[in-house]
């Protein structure tokens, strides 16, 4: 790809990017949220025509027009997003669109051997094809994907963020296939912003910001400080900033919360001024926890005191005792998409800007106003539709939520999913901010570098326990990774 | 993205404002369009009578019911709901105030019983929709029939199938609530019937319900994301219930406009109804998926139905021709909503 340019209306969303790739190697695209990485990917899989700029594949000038092109050329995309047909088995999906037919009937023996062929490609003989791909985990789904790639002739397959939603076992299990694609001599593309990832699959880095190419070459000889200030445009001092603050009295006390199924028989005690970090593999049960302390949940068992008091399990009740909850599934929880940055800010205490049944929206104006200054919130006015910010911005919008309607716990699941580096550590400042003032916190996270840098407490839950808690710094990444994943094993 | 630059931003900033008002203002842009297309046609092909005052009443006299039905529709489908029993209900309303001023009950009775009815027939949807967690596509489409049924034994009480009622029962006020003849008690108010001044108060009311109070935030939080409404306190069952039933007192109050203009109830005349009511919120840029709709839209929306159906009578288009053209508006208004959010992303 040489001087690739495209525009939306007046934002360049990419101006003079080019890059190269070659069969059998790993090319890691890294760059923040909207540095323009997905609109690159689009211009080569079709979905986007550029400006100007040319495109060469095996050295012929190539021009994809819709995204059928570009899998004719072999050029295969695995979105972040799944795109499969849940209802359809793991053969159909695999085979859709490039059906093999006799007249219109689809001949289902030869269909059937180059659905085998890929999937033991794949290391995936085993699998049954006629399984509906609704009922496999969300690691097989990409197998699937993956395996439907191959049997259109890739030979340029683009990962999109394809770890986001994976656990441990199946991230190692999809660079395994990755690997063999690449011994097959495909040229891989990853799109990440993972460093450890990257360092882990690819060989060689482009570096994207603003549209551009900020810089690229071999990962060996580069460090990760050296990545970051070129994602962030200047360099970043400190990758995880702590405020100083201290514990008060125990604020927060859980016993024996136990969960329709999780969490069982859950303790935990959180002290003013404390960020409490919740780690755990997925299907640990944490995020259940949070949502049977916010009345999300039923609870079946178990006592759950704040300053002394057992508020109903109401989201209602509880908001008003000062818990707040911010939703690992921003899209489909946390933030309602349609509605404007101020109502999705307020909507959680909008009753105090209530005087005689209506609403007093100057007042509230000034609210929005000062917290979008003070976690500054880039936006262009406060009624602008929440859907149309970046992913770190909407994120900042959540955690004002919690903040604006004047939590005292807060429960932040997952909180810098999917957004940029230079927001994460917005965020964990901002975190730091809120305990010196008292409040506590329970950071819930799969990313275990910021829970051990940034928390004072760090737990370790599996199967709807909580196994062990411990000062953070007396851990290592190792410890908390082995009872992780032990106590998965035995429990 | 990059940072914008500051020229670039206001520039946004401005064509962004624009499109919000252009977005507010379309149904009643295409409502000008259309008086003026049929003003146009008819001084060029017809007797030249569309654009009289006494048309004009005949128009507002139309749209008002479509209109105050189509307000609590508008609320429903804000939510994300539909309601197919709108229509049924209405009459079923109807109905009831023919049958209750023929047994010689104070004028007050009748209306609070029909008024009454809509709001249970509501209430009935709503705690079926929340408690067993239905869709209310499914729910409504039962309750249509049901209360249709209901609506046709209570006329088959009076052995017949449509309630007439005595001119001497019907109270003055309600024979001119839609009466097309100029009032004579307004004074100084331009010369339209009551009923309309009745669904432009109510219009003002429900404007203000919806943008100004806690409630209006509930019901379009719930309509853009449900969970986000629960995860931020809403009660989402009571807002629901309270969503209906208002509908369902508004469907009532449409009940009062049909029986006011036909002076008779027959339970029958209530099928089909509701799609207009859908339609209204439909061509006014109310979004089925829920979480958009405004009063402004709505009442363009029913205004421009009825603009049309007495635009072709005037020009002497057989009703065929006119279904096909609310059809194709509908189809229209949609399809330029849908450009016009798809630019935006």
């Amino acid at each position: 790809m040489d001087s690739i340019a495209k525009r939306f209306g007046a934002t360049h969303a990419l101006k003079n990017v080019s890059l190269d790739t070659f069969g059998g190697e790993t090319l890691a695209l890294i760059g923040e949220n909207g540095a323009g990485k997905s609109t690159l990917m689009k211009v080569l899989s079709g979905a986007h025509a550029p400006d100007s700029g040319s495109l060469m594949l095996n050295g012929r000038p190539y021009r994809p027009l819709k995204p059928i092109d570009a899998r004719r050329a072999g050029v295969a995309m695995i979105y972040q997003e799944l795109n499969l047909a849940r209802d359809l088995s793991i053969e159909d999906n695999i085979m859709l669109g490039c059906e093999r037919n006799h007249f219109g009937f689809v001949q289902a023996g030869l269909q059937r051997e180059k659905v085998r062929e890929a999937l033991s490609l794949l290391g995936h003989a085993d699998l049954n094809p006629q399984r509906r791909v609704g009922s496999l985990s969300i690691g097989m789904q990409q197998v699937v994907e993956i395996a439907r790639a191959i049997v259109s002739n890739a030979r340029v397959m683009i990962f999109d963020e394809p770890t986001s939603s994976l656990s441990k076992q199946d991230v190692q299990h999809l660079f395994a296939i990755i690997r063999r694609l690449q011994e097959q001599g495909l040229a891989i593309i990853y799109i990440s912003h993972f460093l450890e990832e990257i360092r882990e699959i690819a060989s060689r880095y482009v570096v994207l910001r603003d549209g551009q190419t900020a810089g690229s070459g071999s990962l060996a000889g580069t460090s990760d400080e050296q990545i970051v200030s070129l994602m962030v445009g200047r360099s970043v001092a400190n990758l995880f900033p702590t405020v100083p603050h201290s514990m008060g009295d125990v604020a927060l006390s859980i016993d024996h919360l136990t969960g329709a199924k999780m969490p069982s028989d859950l303790r935990l005690q959180l002290r003013k001024g404390e960020i409490f970090g919740l780690f755990g593999l997925i299907g640990a049960g944490r995020t259940e926890t949070l949502r049977c302390l916010f009345g999300l949940d039923r609870v079946r068992r178990g006592s759950v005191q704040l300053n002394g008091r057992t508020p109903p399990y109401r989201p209602r009740a509880r908001i008003a005792a000062g818990f707040g909850l911010v939703s690992e599934d921003r899209k489909g929880e946390g933030l309602a998409q349609k509605l404007s940055i101020a109502d999705n800010m307020t909507l959680s205490a909008i009753h105090r800007y209530s005087v005689g049944g209506l609403l007093k929206l100057s007042s509230r104006r000034v609210a929005v106003d000062t917290w979008m200054k003070r976690l500054s919130i880039k936006a262009r006015h406060p009624e602008q539709p929440i859907g149309q910010l970046s992913g770190g911005n909407q994120q900042k919008v959540a955690i004002a939520r919690v903040l604006h309607q004047d939590a005292s716990i807060l429960l932040l699941d997952e909180p810098t999913r999917g957004i940029d580096v230079g927001t994460k550590a917005e965020i964990y400042r901002l975190i730091g901010e809120l305990a010196a003032e008292g409040k506590s916190i329970i950071f819930v996270s799969s990313y275990l570098p910021e829970l051990l840098a940034v928390c004072d407490t760090v737990g370790v839950m599996a199967r709807g326990k909580l196994r062990e808690a411990r000062k953070a710094r007396d851990w290592t990444e190792n410890e908390v990774l082995s009872v992780a994943i032990a106590s998965e094993n035995d429990g | 993205m990059s940072l914008p630059t500051e020229d670039v931003s206001k520039k946004v900033d401005a064509t962004s404002l624009w499109r919000l008002w252009m977005g507010r203002f379309a149904p009643m842009l295409a409502l000008a369009v259309v008086v003026l297309g049929f003003t146009l046609s008819d001084l060029r092909w017809g007797q030249g009578h569309f654009f009289e005052i006494r048309n004009a009443r005949v128009i507002l006299v139309e749209t008002a019911p479509v209109a105050v039905a189509a307000l609590g529709m508008t609320l429903i489908i804000m939510t994300g709901g539909i309601d197919l029993s709108a229509g049924t209900a209405s009459i079923l309303c109807a109905t009831v105030l023919a049958i209750t001023l023929n047994a010689e009950r104070p004028v007050v009775v009748a209306v609070f019983a029909a008024v009454g009815t809509g709001a249970l027939c509501g209430v009935f949807n709503g705690l079926i929709i929340g408690i067993l967690r239905l869709p209310p596509f499914i729910v409504t489409l039962g309750s249509m029939t049901i209360f249709l049924g209901i609506a046709r034994h209570l006329a088959s009480i009076s052995n017949t199938s449509t309630v007439f009622v005595e001119r001497t029962r019907i109270p003055d006020w309600l024979l001119k609530f839609t009466s097309t003849e100029p009032p004579q008690w307004v004074g100084w108010l331009p010369n339209i019937p009551s009923g309309v001044w009745f669904a432009i108060a109510i219009s003002v009311v429900m404007a203000v319900t919806l943008s100004l109070t806690v409630f209006g935030r509930h019901v379009l939080a719930v309509g853009s994301n449900e969970a986000t409404a629960r995860l931020c306190g809403v009660n989402v069952f009571t807002t629901k219930l309270l969503v209906y039933a208002l509908a369902g007192v508004l469907f009532g109050i449409a009940g009062l406009y049909s029986f006011s203009l036909l002076k008779m109830a027959n339970p029958t005349e209530g099928i089909g109804k509701e799609l207009k009511f859908i339609a209204a919120v439909v061509i006014g840029g109310g979004s089925l998926s829920g979480g958009r709709g405004s009063v402004l839209g709505t009442l363009s929306g029913a205004a421009i139905m009825c603009v049309i159906s007495s635009g072709c009578a005037q020009l002497g288009v057989v009703n065929a021709t006119q279904d096909i053209m609310i059809g194709l508006i509908i189809i229209g208004a949609v399809s330029i909503d849908q450009l016009r959010n798809r630019k935006q992303d």
